[in-house]
């Protein structure tokens, strides 16, 4: 590893909390987006002929606040300046910072900026390119050709989020515990969102975008650096590695779906497996229970069967029995009914959806889940009312076509197949 | 002499590789340590979790569990090779290859006892 690629890996991996800590100075985002820019410039002179700094964050951070102050002082003269001494003795003053980044400041600084990105007046996909854009630092080319729109309309959209975020009052004192904890569920589940942007595509061609999956969990591994007994964000994070684990065998080489139970198994990342299945085991410790460790728990039964029909569906049924109780939702009971198909019959599973009609009239997985259990219980002509309805829903081209191949299959044989074509899950 | 190769590293970079910078880190080192295998020098090799999957137990008057792991500092130990050196020089030169391009740290440390199966005999 050369010395650009590895200054390219520090300027990445200290740019959330230098920005952090920077919009705290600022109190201001351009500013402090402005003052990281002209740090990173001085770093790449400066790094490869001193030697890196022992601690690259606080490097950007002092020289990035120097940066912003000497800005201040040419655009207004009338502002009193601080003392030279202050500022400009980077040698001494590293050490200096560095002490005082390493007590509780900058975990807040870190979660402060991720929590301004969730503004509840911006639309979710917005908040998401807000914090790939601010906290991640990639392009705005790179996020316009993950959501696979223009880069001006992207460019647009971000300027747009960013002037609304400017004018949010999130407050810069230190949070109390209370705050704290709602900031950490409303990142938590932002950075959920973000995940899932990669891992089922809400449109465009591709249908898995790797690089935001794992953006994601590499936030939401800082977050559990920084909030080390958080259950929910262990949670949070075992639930993104085990799902991201069965990223290699998801499609085909055409890039059509692969279901959970058709998927080939040696394909997972056990590394990913084994981490998730830790850090949940951790969380089991806290006895605080929550949607996250409990959708960890799940894709950890998927994780552990070795073939499909070794899959604990029992506890599966369980488990999305507790999640239900914690947070009824129709999609929640929609994923339940996949189980009950297992361990009950598509009968009793078709019954357990009915009642969702209503709900989730205008979801794919639904009339997915439908079509198949119709499909299994010999209704083909319903089946294949429910496979139109999935397509015309169909978010990828690799949904629809999946769906096509059950009704190619109803096509050619009336049989009712021997097992099940469809789940909610892959 | 058994020698311990303590692997710290800034674990925030280490991170943000992506699968394929980490794999090329793997396939550089392994250039060294396949050759050390080869001559019968090389012990177990570890490779440790994200500090993140830590739990540090802290024994006093009452034992303490806590989330992470002992030191939060930047670099963090994140795994382990045992080699065995004619010298502490040989050691360093190891280390030297070892690490060759990257930003690693070493910190050498001679083994007092070693039980590969846990176990003396």
């Amino acid at each position: 590893m050369n010395d650009l690629t590895w200054i390219d890996a520090a300027v990445r991996s200290a740019r959330p909390q230098a920005i952090g800590a920077l919009v705290r100075y600022f109190r201001d985002l351009d500013r402090a987006e402005e003052a990281f820019q002209e740090a990173c410039l001085r770093a790449l002179k400066n790094w490869p002929v001193n030697g890196p700094p022992r601690d690259p964050a606080a490097w950007l951070i002092l020289v990035g606040r120097n940066a912003g102050l000497d800005e201040t002082r040419r655009s207004s003269k009338s502002e009193p300046l601080p003392a030279d001494d202050k500022i400009s003795d980077l040698g001494d003053a590293e050490t200096d910072l560095a002490e005082r980044l390493d007590n509780s400041h900058y975990r807040d600084d870190v979660l402060r900026l991720l929590f301004i990105c969730c503004h509840p007046d911006l639309p979710a996909v917005q908040q998401i390119a807000l914090a790939l854009r601010i906290v991640s630092g990639l392009s705005v080319k790179e996020i316009a050709r993950a959501f696979l729109v223009s880069e001006s309309a992207m460019e647009q959209r971000i300027t747009r989020a960013k002037s609304r975020v400017a004018r949010s009052d999130v407050p810069f004192e230190t949070p109390g515990a209370a705050e704290r904890t709602e900031r950490l569920a409303v990142v938590a589940a932002m950075l959920y969102l973000l995940f899932n942007e990669g891992y089922s595509a809400s449109g465009g061609e591709q249908h898995v975008r790797t690089p935001l999956c794992d953006e994601a969990i590499r936030l939401s591994r800082l977050l559990l650096g920084l909030f080390a007994g958080e259950p929910e964000i262990m949670g949070l994070t075992a639930l993104l590695l085990l799902q991201h684990a069965r990223t290699p065998a998801r499609l085909d080489a055409d890039g059509a779906i692969i279901l959970l139970e058709d998927q080939d198994r040696a394909l997972w990342n056990r590394d990913m497996i084994a981490e998730g299945e830790a850090l949940l085991d951790k969380a089991r410790r806290h006895r605080r229970p929550g949607a996250y460790q409990m959708q960890a728990a799940i894709a950890a039964v998927h994780a552990r069967a070795p073939r499909p029909e070794d899959t604990d569906w029992l506890e599966i049924d369980r488990l999305y029995a507790s999640l239900e109780q914690l947070m009824p939702s129709p999609v929640v009971t929609l994923n339940r009914a996949v189980a009950v198909s297992k361990t009950q019959g598509a009968e009793a599973a078709l019954a357990m959806i009915e009642p969702l009609a209503e709900p989730l009239g205008g979801y794919f997985h639904f009339f997915g889940l439908k079509g198949g259990l119709l499909m299994q219980l010999g209704r083909d002509e319903e089946a294949r009312e429910a496979f139109d309805r999935a397509i015309a829903l169909a978010h990828t081209p690799a949904e629809a076509a999946h769906i096509r191949l059950h009704l190619d299959r109803l096509m050619r044989d009336s049989q009712p197949p021997s097992k099940s074509l469809t789940s909610v899950s892959e | 002499m058994l020698y311990a190769f303590l692997c710290c590293h800034d674990e925030a970079i280490v991170n943000s590789w992506s699968k394929d910078e980490d794999d090329a880190v793997l396939a550089k080192r392994a250039l060294v340590t396949d050759k050390l295998a080869a001559k019968g020098k090389l012990g177990p090799a570890v490779r440790l979790m994200p500090t993140t999957a830590a739990t540090t137990v802290r024994m006093g008057r009452e034992p303490v569990v806590l989330d992470g792991p002992f030191a939060e500092t930047k670099e963090a130990f994140l795994g382990f090779y045992l080699i065995d050196c004619d010298s502490l020089e040989e050691a360093v030169d190891l280390a030297k290859q070892i690490g060759r391009d990257e930003k690693v740290v070493f910190e050498i440390r001679p083994v007092r006892l070693y039980l590969p199966k846990g176990k003396a005999s």
